[in-house]
């Protein structure tokens, strides 16, 4: 029993991770109907941000400095790579009209993001000591990282903040109406490109923010967000793309069938639940757990 | 006008002439050793400090006046762990570069891939990080084996970590958890080998990929089968993570791991997790055993500035492999690989050096350099690798 409990931990903490990431992928979705497939790199960036500002590379231990710098440091990191992909690699394909050129181009430039950090940072792994300390929590035999509890709280907490933010706020409004119709939008005055520009910088600085989050439970290396990135996009498409909330449901799903699977089935198939979820989800709910059914009117 | 056009291009034929002329002289006055590891990546630190350690052994033999009349120089190229570069760096070394002899690499694959061409091409090769190489096994297929093992090899690791287990720690059900790469499986391989001769099974056997940080589903399996010490093979970041992952599972049993559980990316990463660890060692940064090691430090920390050095086992064994070859250069009288080989087989001159002391560590029928005389255990304590404190020996 406690033994459960402790993988239904990690699972849901690493699952919050991949949802993380998975609502980035929503959000620019929704206004303008692409995916920056970069965000996985630009995690790391959070995450290679934060350390710079707050451990000591040589000796492996913290600066001593507030954790406020680093938090401040990843928003404004994030939000300007944000301008930076949506000016250089997603707005000269939505302009052309020419269909999916940025699919590669976002790819691109998270590779070049990744061998930038790998060039001029390091090719090595470093442990961040959590702010909330690194001794685990113990319930009984069940240890808890106090970041992880972070993680989770966190988590739902922008999730949740950000689709009320869409509901409640004119900004909001303005990003719903725009992913409802952007025809009507822009003929209402709503500024279509701003929005669209808007939903990158959120979505790349909540990735900046999930790297300062989860570098405490991994290492903080160059190559911390490629695998997290490729597992979001498997938990969007089960969440469904077009559902915020979506991302919470799949994230989880994917996290707990991880952990459960190394634990029961074997370490090396770890990886393979989420996946065959993924082809199932495909195959017969093709929109998602949570997506809309989308009909086109030809 | 033709007159001064062949005149003209007469003297620039000259001139072309002496110009390689001259840089051939240059070169033979030279013994270029080829240097290769991966400098960039995660076993950087391991390649870094190897091929410091080299260089630092150039620099020596350099002020000594060099051998037979010649300097050392080192050509050194980044096989980014990708076992492919292997044999394009080998190509490079011998057929572009004129190289004598060639150091390195670290990773297995990448050793593997590559002692194919020094046996082809008759080049004397040292492998001197990496573990897992095939060394031996290559007299098979060439009797005449050009490649050379200066690293305390898997077989002597597996046997040196399950002897500390089990006939000195007395542990009776021993975990295995090792990566899932050539070099992890190889460990786990003979480390299993190692506990048959003794009559012992495993009670758990797992495996991590690299770049894992979560080992707790594989610990709570070895815990649940009551294992009462975990035997590690893997690198760095991921030993630390089994070291890390057992904490917060609160499963407190002595892990003893493969050597690399001395490199800073482990000792850093695991932090206090990481106390008690042991793992075999040929070179202890904290304990030098030879007053050549002494010296070596001393170099090291003044060339490079760097204490503790990331990996202090490369840079030892980065350092000897080098030696030995000036001496079998020496002892050869020429540079002729087939002679440097046979003088490494026959060394006449002891060599005390920052690993261990050595008469003829090579043979005709043996190339494994280092043997468990020269290995020991070494023991993390609040970030420091040491030499195993008295406490634990019985």
């Amino acid at each position: 029993m406690e033994e459960l409990l402790q993988l239904i931990i990690s699972g849901t903490a690493q699952g919050m991770i991949y949802a993380l990431i998975a609502f980035g992928y929503n959000i620019t979705f929704s206004t303008s109907k692409t995916i920056n497939f970069s965000l996985g790199n630009l995690l790391m960036v959070g995450g290679v941000v934060s350390f710079i500002l707050y451990m000591d590379k040589t000796t492996g231990q913290p600066l001593g400095r507030t954790i406020l710098l680093p938090l401040i440091a990843v928003l404004i990191v994030g939000s300007l790579l944000g301008i930076t992909v949506y000016k250089t690699a997603v707005e000269p394909s939505l302009k052309r009209g020419s269909g999916y050129n940025w699919v590669l181009a976002t790819l691109a430039f998270g590779i070049i993001v990744r061998n930038f950090i790998e060039q001029f940072w390091s090719t090595g792994d470093y442990r961040f000591a959590s702010p909330l300390g690194d001794t685990p929590i113990r319930i009984g035999e069940v240890g808890v990282y106090p970041q992880e509890v972070l993680i989770i709280i966190v988590s739902i907490f922008i999730v949740v903040g950000v689709e009320i933010f869409r509901r409640k706020t004119i900004l909001g409004k303005a990003i719903q109406a725009v992913s409802e119709d952007k025809l009507t939008a822009s003929l209402m005055g709503i500024n279509q490109n701003f929005i669209i520009l808007f939903s990158f910088m959120l979505s790349t600085a909540i990735a900046g923010v999930a790297g300062l989050l989860v570098a405490p439970i991994t290492f903080v290396s160059a190559s911390m967000g490629t695998v997290l990135g490729i597992k979001a996009y498997a938990v969007a498409i089960i969440g469904g793309l077009e559902s915020g909330y979506g991302m919470l449901v799949g994230g989880l799903l994917l996290g707990l069938s991880e952990a459960v699977t190394a634990r029961y089935l074997s370490t090396g198939y770890k990886d393979t639940p989420g996946f065959v979820i993924l082809i199932l989800i495909i195959l017969f709910m093709p929109s998602g757990l949570f997506g809309k059914k989308v009909i086109r009117k030809v | 006008m033709k007159n001064t056009y062949i005149k003209s291009m007469g003297t620039l034929l000259i001139a072309a002439a002496l110009a390689v002329s001259c840089t051939k002289k240059n070169q033979e006055e030279q013994i270029k050793i080829g240097v290769f590891g991966p400098f960039t990546g995660g076993s950087a630190p391991m390649g870094l400090s190897m091929r410091n350690g080299v260089q630092i052994a150039i620099d020596e033999a350099n002020a000594a006046g060099g051998v037979l009349g010649k300097k050392f120089v080192m050509v050194d190229r980044d096989d980014e762990a990708r076992n492919e570069r292997g044999g394009q760096i080998m190509q490079e070394f011998i057929d572009k570069e004129k190289v004598v002899a060639i150091l390195g690499p670290i990773n297995t694959g990448v050793a593997n891939s590559a002692s194919r061409y020094a046996n082809e091409r008759k080049v004397p090769m040292l492998i001197n990080v990496s573990a897992g190489a095939k060394v031996n096994e290559l007299f098979a297929e060439f009797p005449e084996n050009f490649v050379f093992h200066f690293v305390a090899n898997d077989d002597v690791q597996a046997e040196m970590i399950v002897n500390e287990a089990i006939d000195n720690g007395k542990f009776k059900k021993p975990a295995l958890l090792c990566d899932d790469t050539n070099y992890g499986q190889n460990g786990r391989e003979k480390m299993e080998n190692a506990l048959k001769q003794r009559g012992v099974k495993p009670v758990y056997v797992g495996k991590f990929k690299i770049k894992d940080t979560d080992m707790t589903a594989q610990l709570q399996q070895a815990k649940a089968a009551g294992s009462d010490v975990v035997l590690a093979y893997g690198i760095g970041p991921e030993l630390a993570a089994v070291s890390n992952s057992m904490e917060r599972i609160g499963y407190r049993v002595p892990m003893i791991a493969s050597w690399t559980a001395a490199m800073s990316n482990y000792v850093n990463n695991a932090a206090k997790n990481g106390n008690g660890t042991m793992m075999p060692q040929t070179f202890i940064e904290d304990a030098p055993k030879t007053d050549t090691g002494r010296k070596f430090l001393e170099n090291y920390r003044a060339k490079y500035n760097e204490k503790p050095i990331a990996s202090a086992v490369s840079a030892g064994q980065g350092y000897d492999s080098m030696m030995l070859l000036k001496l079998a250069i020496e002892q050869a009288g020429n540079l002729e690989g087939v002679n440097i080989k046979n003088a490494l087989e026959d060394l006449q001159k002891p060599y005390e050096g920052v690993t261990g002391s050595y008469t003829k560590p090579f043979s005709k029928t043996d190339h494994e350099g280092i043997k468990s005389a020269n290995t020991q255990m070494g023991f993390v304590q609040d970030g420091v690798v040491i030499g195993k404190p008295e406490i634990l020996k019985k």
